[in-house]
């Protein structure tokens, strides 16, 4: 098995900039709309090279989503592009009749997502986002862990018929990932194998749950790591296999405990395998300003908060 | 291409639609319906250059009209069945459990004539642009029509597709706002007032244009004249001045019809008003 360490530091938002570059070179029904955060979303380079089929639609979301919706009649493949707050909250209803009730073939590309947006505070930090997505009939939500599966998943859901959330951050992470690695939407990512506990992680938490794996290592623990890149459709033949092997699991997440992935999770296992399950998540409260390093800990969604929670999980088998 | 004798003649038949099909629902929208009958039997009988016979979902080389006010759907569904997207005969299945006609328009059922989902107001002029958007991709020079109502005007997301249409000058697109002054809970002057509507629209750079929208005569020349007006620069708004519930006296002069469905005797009094010009379904 392919071991992971970092390869450089990257953040996942160029990752999105770099393969929507790529896709609109290779694929003509590209197109692309941006709620004046061009730069903010790595989106300059497309809007340079294919000029004619980049949107500014100015800080107008609604709007945005609308004309995307529109852009798909007539076999157009829009990726709209602004910070996930403005993503989906605020476009909640165009989002929901023009696009998923519709079976509008658009990409929501929301970056800033979660509390590694930092500073600007809980204005900007959406940590909703993923629950109001995948409560949607239809829609495929996606949040990949670092630069290079970003760049892989941006490329992956242009191939997919229908409307696709896609979660990225802001800061620059470990990027680990090989750049040849394999992307398949709704299909998990095994990490690290082990027998004691597993840990399914999306997005950031994604390599706190690797570091974890080293300290639970030395601790005598066996933690297997599986990466949750899509959210829905859940991969739950490989949940399920992990559990009955580990009898009890951790999901790790930047995103509220209400709607995450741990839910998605628990729902799956409460019918089909109950067992010891611990949540990093956000616990029903707003972000805050701060380094993203820093939030990350203040709200327990670190290394050591993973660490504790898989041997909390452990003593409850 | 229908001419104004018969024009006429499809609108008394829509309108008999419209009253049938709220009554058997037993639920609906029949005011703005009817005020806007005559439109959408000029726009599908005799303004659109489509092809109801063999839809695609895309309109390549099709107008297309999108009905933001999806609460106006009886009058939309008739209007298709009548131009042959679907059999007429299933006009008698409006809102009722696993029907293709929803009670306000969707794609879900693949109803034939329907692109997108409205009714949730505000959101038709931007899938609108994006539409005419793409048409400009394709090198496509058909023209894409949005009818709204004038209470939807009051939502904020219009204003960002009227801001956007006139900025960016999207020419190939044709607005026509009901202008029947009337919303759910009383005139839009008590509601929520329009102010003066043309200087809005010309403020944000479209050409605007007006119209008795319950005078077929009128209404087939005005959206000729919008149709020769487009790609010239600015996007066209025709201001419909309409009556809410046309064709039917005690509907009239009142937005009490707005989602208000006749009785069997209001029924039977609608439909003495109405001839039956081309056979009930």
């Amino acid at each position: 098995m392919r071991d992971f360490d970092i390869i450089n530091y990257k953040d996942t938002r160029s990752g999105f900039g770099e393969a929507l570059l790529e896709l609109g070179k290779t694929n003509p029904k590209i197109v692309a709309l941006c709620a004046d955060l061009t730069g903010s979303l790595k989106m300059n380079a497309f809007a340079d090279a294919f000029p004619d089929r980049f949107f500014q639609v100015g800080i107008a979301e609604a709007n945005m989503m609308g004309i995307a919706a529109g852009l798909t009649i007539g076999g157009f493949i829009p990726f709209t592009g602004t910070f996930a707050n403005f993503s989906t909250a605020r476009v909640y209803d165009q989002i929901r009749q023009s696009i998923a009730y519709s079976e509008k073939n658009v990409k929501i590309c929301a970056s800033h997502a979660g509390i590694t947006l930092g500073e600007d505070g809980a204005t900007h930090q959406t940590l909703e986002d993923i629950g109001m997505m995948k409560m949607l009939p239809g829609m495929t939500v996606i949040n990949p862990c670092d630069f290079n599966q970003t760049r892989q998943a941006t490329v992956a859901i242009a191939d997919h018929k229908g409307p696709v959330y896609l979660r990225f951050g802001r800061p620059k992470v470990p990027n680990f990932i090989p750049g040849d690695g394999e992307f398949t939407i709704g299909k998990a990512i095994l990490m690290r194998e082990g027998s004691d506990v597993s840990i399914f992680a999306t997005g950031h938490l994604v390599w706190h749950a690797l570091e974890a794996q080293k300290i639970l290592k030395q601790k005598g623990i066996s933690a297997e790591v599986i990466n949750i890149h899509t959210i829905k459709p859940l991969d739950k033949e490989a949940i399920l296999k992990s559990v009955r092997k580990t009898g009890c699991l951790v999901s790790a997440e930047e995103h509220e405990k209400n709607g995450g992935l741990g839910d998605s999770i628990a729902q799956l296992l409460a019918q089909k395998l109950p067992a010891p399950m611990e949540f990093i998540a956000v616990n029903d409260r707003f972000g805050q300003s701060g380094k993203p390093e820093e939030l990350l800990s203040f709200y327990g969604l670190d290394t050591p908060s993973i660490v504790a929670a898989a041997e909390r999980a452990m003593s409850r088998k | 291409m229908a001419e104004i004798t018969e024009l006429k003649q499809i609108a008394s038949q829509i309108r008999r639609d419209i009253v049938r099909m709220v009554n058997g629902a037993q639920s609906g929208h029949p005011g703005g319906s009817l005020g806007c009958t005559d439109l959408l039997t000029a726009m599908y009988f005799n303004i659109l250059h489509h092809d109801p016979l063999t839809f695609d979902p895309d309109g390549r080389n099709e107008d297309l009209l999108i009905i933001s006010n999806g609460h106006i759907s009886p009058a939309l569904y008739s209007a298709l069945a009548r131009s042959g997207y679907f059999p007429v005969k299933e006009l008698s299945s409006f809102r009722k459990l696993n029907s293709r006609l929803q009670g306000h328009p969707a794609t879900l059922e693949n109803l034939p004539g329907i692109r997108i989902a409205t009714g949730s107001l505000g959101q038709g002029l931007s899938v609108s642009i994006g539409i005419a958007l793409a048409k400009k991709l394709n090198n496509d020079p058909k023209t894409v029509y949005c009818l709204m109502g004038d209470g939807e005007l009051d939502e904020g997301q219009v204003w960002e597709a009227v801001t956007y249409a006139g900025a960016k000058k999207t020419e190939n697109l044709i607005a026509v706002v009901d202008y029947n002054k009337k919303q759910i809970d009383g005139p839009t002057d008590e509601v929520m007032p329009l102010l003066d509507l043309r200087a809005k629209f010309e403020a944000f750079g479209w050409r605007v244009i007006e119209m008795n929208g319950n005078e077929m005569e009128d209404v087939v020349k005005t959206m000729n004249r919008a149709k020769a007006l487009s790609g010239n620069g600015e996007p066209i708004m025709v201001l419909m001045h309409s009556e809410m519930g046309a064709g039917v006296n005690f509907m009239m002069g009142t937005h009490k019809w707005h989602g208000t469905f006749p009785n069997d005797e209001q029924t039977k009094n609608a439909l003495s008003q109405l001839d039956e010009t081309l056979g009930d379904y």
